[in-house]
């Protein structure tokens, strides 16, 4: 009988392997997806990192923007000492509503990694482990003046506004009104009315999704085309007549004027329409499409912000879809003066105006500095980084000259600093068609012309006017505010 | 050395084992800094909770160097190192069952001294072997009789105690079974007809092996216990293969057990739902059933665990049991994160907190104990002894594969306890006992030897 009671033992002991294989499966093999895969069945890290104090994001002055604190259960939730001012760009990060914005970027960061090894030894020496802190660029006196003006200007469709430093790509502000604040996100069922308020939209960052059509504005992006792609020069004659047909419907210009023949300079600074539609069109959709992507159309900003959080700004198709500048259903010309279904959020325009100000180098955008860890070591710093070569510097310079004109004698006067050259550009989209038309209205700047600081974009929805009248005060503000601001 | 010499030095790692084991939770509780103040909880109270533990062991050893002085030596500390292992996690979960569960151990060992001192020679035990079987199976049929617990009839209670029958009705079946196979073995074997090369056995023995494949449908449709079930049936097997050397006998009884298990896994909702749930896992609609009942939460919970736990291990005090006061309901079962870490799912948190290692470990001392039990078996002299030893270490062997295996995804969940481990008296009751029959059958085969 011993044969057998040898096999039955044998048969045991591959049943004890398979035990042991079927565990190293699902703490080996599977254990990142278990781990990753499972979101909302599987909370562990979500769980232990209530008990992490997690890293404190500071602005620029070094205010903070969000920390956390302890309850006498140990438990740690999250604060935002600034209220609404920095809800867009920042976010919230609460354990049932998990991480947006800034917050979720950073998540690994600022809620700390905790290698097996850390793990062991903060057992042993009993050390609170933590994230690390985040230093962010933004300023919030510019941040607060930026949404206070927009509200008043559109306190119900609001709008946003996107300053940055165009040598490094540093975000100064980020606004978006109207705003949150995340400190209430965290009552039953803040969210969820916040999400439902469809008229005032509060969380939809504006900044960064759903963006407007960019309207005259634009027409750097053509310019820059036209100019770099060796086409045209800035004293090349153009025509700018009135009412001139664009893809077979005639297209009118502000107050319905005729330019007979006029050169790019002045036609940037009175903003004609016919013109750069028709330079559009001549250029043709190859090379709008090439000059588009290179200053960041057609795909998502390389911004330090979730993907899935941001849009690309583009042309979209009657189903929301995402078109090329080079399909069939684009009407060129109108797409080269900021019209034809264009959705471009604010932060685009402000890589426009960065890109020009940089001499046509465009730094990749980011909100965060650097990372410091709680015993105040830097151990991580974002460094400036060139997102694309958009133009030659000669190019950038003829854009800039055509900029400066529309603020010294153009639609842009009115963002004229003293002492300061400005270049900018004005846009006025239309929402819809009619007598006193609610317009979306932009204006994209950067100055000190020569040598610039601080690059631009503002826009506000739903308001009747001009950009140059509304926005133009508002960006010349913000620049004054951001040019004034000490360096921490 | 003697064999009692052996065993009892090999008691001595078990104990610092467990004064190790709770120390590291003081320490992971960050009591250390009590110690650092000259209170030196950490370092007095493990030594002293290892020092009670080697105190009950090496009583325990004592009675064995008198009674059974030739029994195997490694049995009894490998059990004693799974108990530490077991006590140790517990207290990790919740400290007042440590305790409880300390005291069964003290009963269990005090069982186990009883079995040896008042059976003396397990061969007694074949007279009674009509009377065993009826006890069994009454057993086995005695929790039908009062409610279910989450579908299945496993438990009853008596006051305060939950007592879980199946746990006794084991050793019950297998000593019957091996005072039956051993008169039966030959004429099962010679009376046999071959049919086509397949042995198959006369008809008049045929008909109690098919009542004990009966027994074990029923008790999969009375008590709806596929765990027991999967127990029974397959210890059973393995004892007529041990008894009969014929692999049809094996193959016959397997094509019975698993064509009556899919007749009625499709008629009883409860077991059929644990199949859809061990299938997909990870199925929302499984892992959060619309009518809260059953589901496949635990098992998904519990392969979490796992996956949390990885290599190493997050270590004692690692694992995450429960979500924290205001992030969960208003009752306490809500609070749960993972189900029954202390009975059922204990192999999870083990794996959770002492990772991959840890859990191979463990594994690798249930080998060892079954290793001992058929080494014991192999010695033993008579046909009822080695039925017997093997039959009881097949059923020790199978509660651990249905248990881990249920836990791991293997085959689906049915509660039973991981032996010695996880928290219940009735288990490590039971548990001790088959020990002490194991003893008994090993001591005379070595005094023979």
């Amino acid at each position: 009988m011993n044969k057998p009671i040898t096999r039955v033992f044998l048969v045991t002991m591959l049943m004890f392997a398979v035990l042991v294989g079927a565990t190293s499966w699902w703490t080996v093999v599977d254990a990142n997806s278990l781990r990753t895969d499972h979101g909302g069945q599987n909370e562990r890290a979500l769980l232990r990192g209530l008990k992490v104090r997690r890293g404190v994001i500071r602005a620029a002055d070094n205010s903070v923007i969000a920390r956390s604190v302890k309850n006498n259960e140990g438990i740690y939730s999250r604060r935002y000492p600034q209220g609404d001012l920095f809800g867009h760009p920042i976010g919230y990060s609460y354990t049932s509503l998990g991480q947006t914005g800034v917050e979720r970027y950073y998540q690994e960061d600022l809620a700390g990694k905790v290698s097996d090894v850390d793990s062991l030894l903060g057992g042993l020496t009993g050390k609170d482990q933590g994230g690390d802190n985040l230093q962010t660029t933004l300023v919030p006196a510019a941040q607060r003046q930026a949404e206070q003006l927009i509200a008043a200007a559109s306190p119900v469709a609001g709008g946003a506004a996107v300053a940055l430093d165009p040598q490094t790509g540093a975000v100064r502000i980020m606004a978006s009104v109207p705003g949150f604040d995340p400190n209430a996100i965290r009552q039953p069922g803040a969210l969820a009315r916040l999400n439902k308020d469809n008229q005032r939209k509060p969380l939809v960052n504006r900044a960064l999704q759903f963006g407007y059509a960019p309207g005259s504005t634009m027409k750097v992006v053509t310019l820059t085309a036209a100019l770099d792609s060796g086409k045209y020069r800035l004293d090349t004659p153009v025509d700018g007549r009135n009412n001139a047909k664009i893809s077979g419907v005639p297209l009118r210009n502000d107050f319905d004027e005729d330019f007979p023949a006029i050169d790019l300079t002045t036609a940037l600074a009175k903003s004609v329409n016919t013109v750069f539609a028709q330079v559009a069109e001549k250029l043709g959709k190859q090379t709008m499409r090439k000059y588009m992507e290179r200053f960041g159309f057609d795909k998502k900003p390389q911004l330090d912000y979730p993907k899935d959080a941001m849009s690309a700004a583009g042309v979209y198709g009657d189903r929301g879809q995402l078109l090329k500048p080079t399909s069939d259903k684009v009407d060129i010309g109108r797409l080269g003066i900021g019209q034809d279904q264009l959705q471009v959020p604010a932060l685009q325009m402000a890589q426009v105006a960065a890109a020009v100000a940089n001499r046509g180098r465009l730094m990749k955008p980011h909100i965060g500095a650097r990372l410091v860890d709680r015993d105040g070591r830097t151990t991580k710093t974002i460094d400036p980084a060139l997102q694309a070569k958009v133009m030659s510097e000669q190019t950038a310079a003829e854009v800039t000259q055509a900029m400066v004109a529309v603020v010294q004698r153009g639609t842009g006067t009115q963002a004229q600093i003293p002492g300061v050259q400005v270049a900018g550009k004005t846009g006025t989209a239309e929402t819809a068609t009619g007598t006193g038309t609610k317009n979306k209205l932009w204006f994209i700047a950067f100055a000190p012309a020569a040598d610039p600081k601080i690059a631009i974009a503002v826009t506000v929805n739903d308001v009747v006017g001009f950009g140059g009248d509304v926005v133009a005060p508002i960006a010349k503000q913000l620049i004054q505010t951001l040019l004034n601001e000490k360096k921490p | 050395m003697s064999a009692r010499t052996r065993e009892l030095f090999a008691l001595v790692p078990a104990a610092l084992l467990l004064s190790a084991g709770f120390a590291a939770i003081f320490l992971s509780r960050g009591d250390l800094l009590g110690g650092l103040n000259g209170t030196n909880d950490v370092s007095a109270v493990s030594l002293t909770y290892g020092g009670i533990f080697l105190g009950v062991c090496v009583a325990a050893h004592l009675v064995l160097r008198v009674a059974l002085p030739d029994a195997d030596p490694y049995l009894f500390p490998l059990v004693a190192l799974l108990a530490s292992f077991g006590l140790v996690e517990i207290y990790r979960i919740d400290a007042e069952l440590a305790r409880q569960q300390a005291t069964w151990f003290v009963i269990g060992v005090v069982a186990m001294a009883g079995t040896i001192v008042v059976l003396r020679d397990h061969g007694k035990l074949e007279r009674y072997r009509y009377t065993i079987a009826l006890a069994g199976i009454g057993l086995l049929v005695l929790p039908r009789l009062f409610s279910p617990t989450n579908g299945a009839y496993l438990a009853i209670k008596v006051g305060s105690i939950s007592i879980q029958p199946a746990e006794f009705a084991k050793i019950a079946i297998v000593v019957f079974l091996a005072s039956y196979l051993r008169d039966t073995r030959q004429v099962l074997v010679l009376g046999a007809t071959r049919v086509l090369g397949v042995t198959i056995p006369p008809l008049k023995h045929f008909g109690p092996l098919l009542l004990v494949w009966g027994t074990a449908m029923l008790l999969l449709f009375f008590i709806r216990d596929i765990g027991s079930s999967v127990m029974f049936f397959g210890a059973f097997l393995a004892m007529v293969y041990i008894a009969t050397d014929r692999l049809s006998f094996v193959v016959i009884g397997l094509l019975l057990f698993f064509g009556g298990a899919y007749l009625v896994a499709g008629h009883i909702g409860h077991i059929s739902d644990r199949i859809e749930a061990w299938h997909r896992p990870f199925l929302e609609s499984n892992f959060r059933p619309s009518n809260g009942v059953g589901g496949s939460y635990q098992l998904a919970q519990g392969l979490f665990a796992q996956g949390d736990g990885g290599i190493f291990g997050k270590g004692f005090g690692g694992a995450v049991l429960e979500l924290p006061k205001g992030q969960c309901g208003a009752t306490a079962q809500l609070c749960t994160l993972l189900p029954a870490p202390h009975t059922d799912f204990i192999y999870a948190v083990i794996v959770n907190e002492l990772g991959l290692i840890g859990a191979a470990g463990l594994l690798c001392v249930y080998l060892l104990v079954v290793q001992r039990g058929f080494k014991i078996a192999m010695l033993a002299r008579d046909s009822f002894s080695k039925l017997l030893a093997a039959g009881l270490t097949t059923v020790f062997a199978l509660q651990v594969f249905v248990i881990v295996g249920g836990v791991t995804k293997v085959i689906p969940l049915t509660g039973v306890t991981l032996p010695f481990v996880s928290y219940g008296g009735s288990s490590v009751l039971a548990n001790f006992v088959l020990l002490a029959l194991l003893l008994l059958v090993s001591n005379r085969a070595r005094r023979e030897a």
